[in-house]
Parts: structure tokens; sequence; C-alpha cells
């Protein structure tokens, strides 16, 4: 036989378990399935990266940081800047020390755990920077696995973090690919790079755009077909990152090499 | 049928409303499924104005011409031209209200950023003279000798 508290204790417990798929449930009309085909939105943002152009200087890290209040110190930032370097005998060698916030000051690649390589100019093949952010993909894997609708895209294709939703599972810093998400020191809840969202609604360019000296970043509208991202996108040569995950990813980069990961 | 039988039934059904109740309650009214479709727009619509307001930080080069004329056409006939001053200043915010002067950082790291000699042919860095920190008059802050809005000597 079993007590009555045991019989409350397992009602409870089947009773929550029974609402639980129930409070999901969400009627679905036709309007939302209609919303679901047409894409109407006269702006989808997209980035533009020419690698040929970036030097390494790092500020537009600097400038993320302080304008999108990551903790300037703590190692996590938005975006970041990733130097390779390929060698004579066909080594690779990658680093983005702090994520390049104060630049590339020095010849020595950052092996990590204080491991440092002195890299001479006659050994190096080819050597590039390439600056990383958030891809803002048309399939964006991170909101897909969100457990309580706390990460989204909004119409013109930026995928924002609500943080008062986010119940910080860390699902999302997992299922991205590109490794772009992470847990926002003071708030603890998922963080990325959001195009910089405040700026972009206001007929502004991010941060980061604003800061690079030599036009290595730019942002654009592709739905505008006379954007000149747009136009570099559609008619010169890109490519994107990862391709093969299926994310579509909306970063484009001229001169990609297949060592960049 | 006996009331003791039904008690449970009563009890099932009112811990559901309960639930449903707080649900309810909990869940904001602009919660749902927006432009996005129910795989990528299931969220709380309000959240988005959340972050239009975040307050910007970097006004651009644009913003400081006003008032500083004087070293926006002196830097605009050089190579340095090209560097937005808030790069070097810091964010404007609403200077001169707040804060009321910018930093100034006459730090030689600032200027390694671009001039430390890193001989990467693809890359942009390539195309700037470097300079060898160890060498070239090291622990003389660099603005001693070049002005930083007129980089050329005799400046
Ligand atoms: C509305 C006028 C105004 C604008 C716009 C403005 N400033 Fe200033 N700035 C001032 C004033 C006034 C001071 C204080 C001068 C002083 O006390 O010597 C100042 C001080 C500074 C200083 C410190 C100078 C020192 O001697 O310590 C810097 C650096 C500076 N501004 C940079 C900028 C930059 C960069 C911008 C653009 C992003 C900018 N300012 C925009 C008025 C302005
Ligand atoms: C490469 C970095 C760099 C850039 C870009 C830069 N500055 Fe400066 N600025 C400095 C440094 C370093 C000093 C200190 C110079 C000194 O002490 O001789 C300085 C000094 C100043 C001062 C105060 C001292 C003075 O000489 O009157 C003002 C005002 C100023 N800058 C404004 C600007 C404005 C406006 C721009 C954009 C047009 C700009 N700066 C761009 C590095 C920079
Ligand atoms: C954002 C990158 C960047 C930063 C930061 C920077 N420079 Fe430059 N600098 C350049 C570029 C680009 C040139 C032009 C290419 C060249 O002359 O090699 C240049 C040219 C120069 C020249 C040669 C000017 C001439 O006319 O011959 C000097 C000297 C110089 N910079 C000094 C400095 C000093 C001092 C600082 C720090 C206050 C500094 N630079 C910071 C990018 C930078
Ligand atoms: C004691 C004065 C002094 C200081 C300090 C100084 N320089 Fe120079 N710099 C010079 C002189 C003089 C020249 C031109 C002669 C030469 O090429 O050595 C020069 C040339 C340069 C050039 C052009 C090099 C070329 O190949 O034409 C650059 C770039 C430069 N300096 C950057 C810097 C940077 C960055 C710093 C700080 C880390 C710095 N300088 C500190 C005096 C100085």
């Amino acid at each position: 036989m079993f007590s009555r508290r045991e019989f409350l204790k397992n009602t409870i417990k089947g009773a929550a378990g029974l609402a639980l798929p129930l409070t999901a449930l969400e009627l679905i009309t036709p309007e939302m399935i209609l919303a679901l085909k047409q894409d109407s939105a006269k702006t989808r943002w997209v980035f533009l990266i020419d690698t040929y152009k970036c030097v390494g200087c790092g500020f537009c890290v600097k400038a993320c940081k302080t304008e999108n209040e990551i903790p300037y110190d703590a190692n996590v930032t938005r975006t970041w800047v990733e130097r390779y370097v390929v060698t004579k005998d066909g080594r690779l060698y990658a680093d983005s020390p702090k994520g390049a916030r104060d630049g590339f000051t020095t010849n020595k690649i950052d092996l990590g755990l204080g491991n440092y390589k002195d890299i001479k100019k006659e050994e190096i093949n080819k050597a590039f920077f390439v600056p990383k952010l958030c891809n803002q993909c048309e399939n964006p894997p991170c909101v897909q696995v969100c457990p309580v609708g706390a990460t989204y895209q909004t119409a013109d294709g930026v995928v924002l973090v609500d943080r008062k939703w986010c119940i910080g599972c860390g699902y999302c810093i997992m299922a991205c690919p590109y490794g772009v998400r992470f847990f926002h020191p003071v708030y603890n809840t998922a963080e990325k790079c959001n195009f910089c969202y405040h700026r972009i609604s206001k007929g502004m360019k991010t941060a980061c755009v604003e800061a690079c000296p030599f036009g290595a970043r730019k942002i654009g509208n592709i739905k505008d077909p006379n954007d000149p991202v747009t136009v570099t996108i559609l008619t010169e040569r890109v490519s994107v990152l990862k391709s093969e995950y299926g994310t579509k990813p909306q970063v484009y980069y001229i001169g990609l090499s297949e060592e960049v990961r | 049928m006996k009331s003791h039988l039904l008690r449970p039934v009563y009890v099932v059904l009112g811990i559901i409303a309960a639930i449903l109740i707080f649900r309810m309650l909990y869940v904001p009214k602009d919660f749902g499924v927006h432009e996005r479709g129910y795989m990528y727009g299931w969220y709380r619509k309000g959240n988005e104005q959340e972050w239009k307001a975040v307050s910007i930080k970097y006004m651009t080069t644009e913003y400081c011409k006003d008032c500083h004329a004087d070293k926006i056409s002196m830097i605009t006939k050089t190579p340095h031209a090209v560097i937005p001053c808030e790069n070097c200043h810091g964010p404007a915010r609403e200077h001169p209200s707040d804060p009321p002067k910018l930093s100034i950082d006459k730090s030689r790291n600032q200027c390694l950023r671009c001039h430390y000699p890193l001989p990467y042919p693809t890359s942009g860095r390539a195309n700037i003279r470097g300079i060898d920190p160890e060498k070239h008059n090291p622990d003389i802050e660099c603005a001693m000798c070049h002005n930083p809005h007129k980089p050329g000597l005799g400046g």
C-alpha cells in the first residue's frame, strides 16, 4: 500500500509532467504558417570582411568591448582577430592573444600555456589576419536548441539573446559551430555579437566597422541591390566559414584560405 | 461514484489549473511566434526594444569636427587620416559634458599595433613601415618625436 504523502508526491510529479507539454502547446494559426513562408522584410543585415586589408591592429576588438559593455579585462569578446602563419615546411600556426584586443605587437605566436614560437620572415609562406564575429546565420542552430525562447532571430536577420529570459543552460554555446557565444561575466547569460543592434537600427554602422581604419570590415543590407556590400557579395569571389554545416552564415569573406577554421 | 474516489481527480485537476494560471501570469503578453516563424522567431518581442536602447559610445570622427577642427585638418593630410580619433582617445560618449576630457594614451604599444614590423605578405600589415621597438629609440614615447596627428618628421 502507499501512503497519502507518497500519493500526493506522485500526483504532483505526474501532473507537472503532463502539464509541461501542455504549456508548450500553442495553436498554430494560418497566419503563422504564412509568416514562415513569405519573407517580406526590407532589411537583411550581412557583413563583409576583406582579409587582405586587415593589419591586425585590434582596434575593432577594443571598440566592440567598450561599446557593448563586455568587461575589458575578462578574456571574452564578441569579436576577435585571428592570426594565421603558414611556414615553408607546411606547418600552420594560429593565435589570438586576448582576442587581439591589444593588437599583434610581437612576432612570437602564442601557442598557449606560456609557450611562444618565434617565426622568422624567411620561414613564412603565407600569413594573414582573419577577424571573426557572429555569422547571424540564416539557419541559426543556437536558436533551435534554446529550450526557453531566450534567443531568437529578428525580422532583419540578427540573432539576439534575451537576458531576462535566458536561464544560462549553455546549450547555444555548445551548438554554435563558430564558437562566437560565451557567458557574460556580469549577467551570467549567453552573450554574442549582435551587429551592434542599437547602432544599426539607428542608421549607424557597428562600432567595429567604425573603428577599422582600413575598411576591412563592412556592414550592409543584402536586400538593397545598390548597397556596395551587396554588389561585392553578388559580383565578386567571396566565401563563408564552415558552409558544410548548412547554417547559411551571413558574414562573407574576401581572401579566405583553407587553413582558416 | 463515491466522493473519496473523485478527490484525487480534483487534486490533479487543481494542480494542472494552478500551473496554467501561473504560466498565464508569468509569461508576458508579447511572448510568442514572430516574423521568423516558430523555429527561429519564438520570443519576447519587447526584448528587441531593450537591445535598441543600449547607449551609443562611439560617436565617430564626424562628431569632433566642430570643436577640434585644427586636429582634423592637420591629420587629413597625413597617412593617419584613416584612423578614427576615438581609436586613440577612447569613446566620446557625451564629451565634452560627460566626460569633460577624453583620454590621451601615449603608450608605445598604441602605435605598435600598426607599426610593429610583421612581414605578412598577404595582409595589409605588409604595407605599413614598421620599426623595431627595441632599436627605434626605446623607452621614449613616440609622441615625443612624432606628432600622432602629423606623423612625418617636422610636424
Ligand atoms: C562640443 C565641443 C567638443 C566636441 C564635439 C569634442 N570635443 Fe574634445 N574637448 C572639448 C573641450 C571643451 C575639451 C576640454 C579642453 C581643455 O580642458 O583643455 C576637450 C578635450 C578633449 C581632449 C583632451 C585634451 C587635453 O588637453 O587633455 C581630447 C583628447 C579630445 N577632446 C578629443 C575629442 C575627440 C576625439 C572628439 C570626437 C570624438 C571630441 N573631442 C569632440 C570639446 C569638444
Ligand atoms: C594614432 C593615434 C591618434 C589619433 C588617430 C588621434 N590622436 Fe589625438 N592624440 C594622440 C596622442 C598620442 C596625443 C598626445 C600628443 C602629445 O602629447 O604630444 C594626442 C593629443 C590630442 C589632443 C590634446 C593635445 C593637443 O595636442 O592639443 C587632442 C585635442 C586630440 N589629440 C584630438 C584628436 C582628434 C580630434 C583626432 C581625430 C581627428 C585625434 N586626436 C586623432 C593620438 C592620436
Ligand atoms: C591604425 C594603424 C596605425 C596606428 C595605430 C599608427 N599608425 Fe602611423 N602610420 C599608419 C599608416 C597606414 C601609415 C602610412 C604607411 C607608411 O607610411 O608606412 C603610417 C605612417 C606613420 C609614419 C610615417 C609618416 C611619414 O609621413 O613618413 C610615422 C612616423 C608614424 N606613422 C608614426 C606613428 C605613431 C607615433 C603612432 C602612435 C601615436 C602611430 N603611427 C600609430 C598607421 C598607423
Ligand atoms: C627620439 C625620437 C623618436 C622616437 C621616440 C620615435 N621615433 Fe620614429 N623616427 C624618428 C626619426 C628621427 C625617424 C626618421 C629616421 C629613421 O628612419 O630612423 C623616425 C622614423 C619613424 C618611422 C618611419 C620609418 C621609415 O622606415 O621610414 C616610423 C613608422 C616611426 N618612426 C615610428 C615610431 C614609433 C611607432 C615610435 C614609438 C614606438 C617612434 N617612432 C619613436 C624619431 C623617433
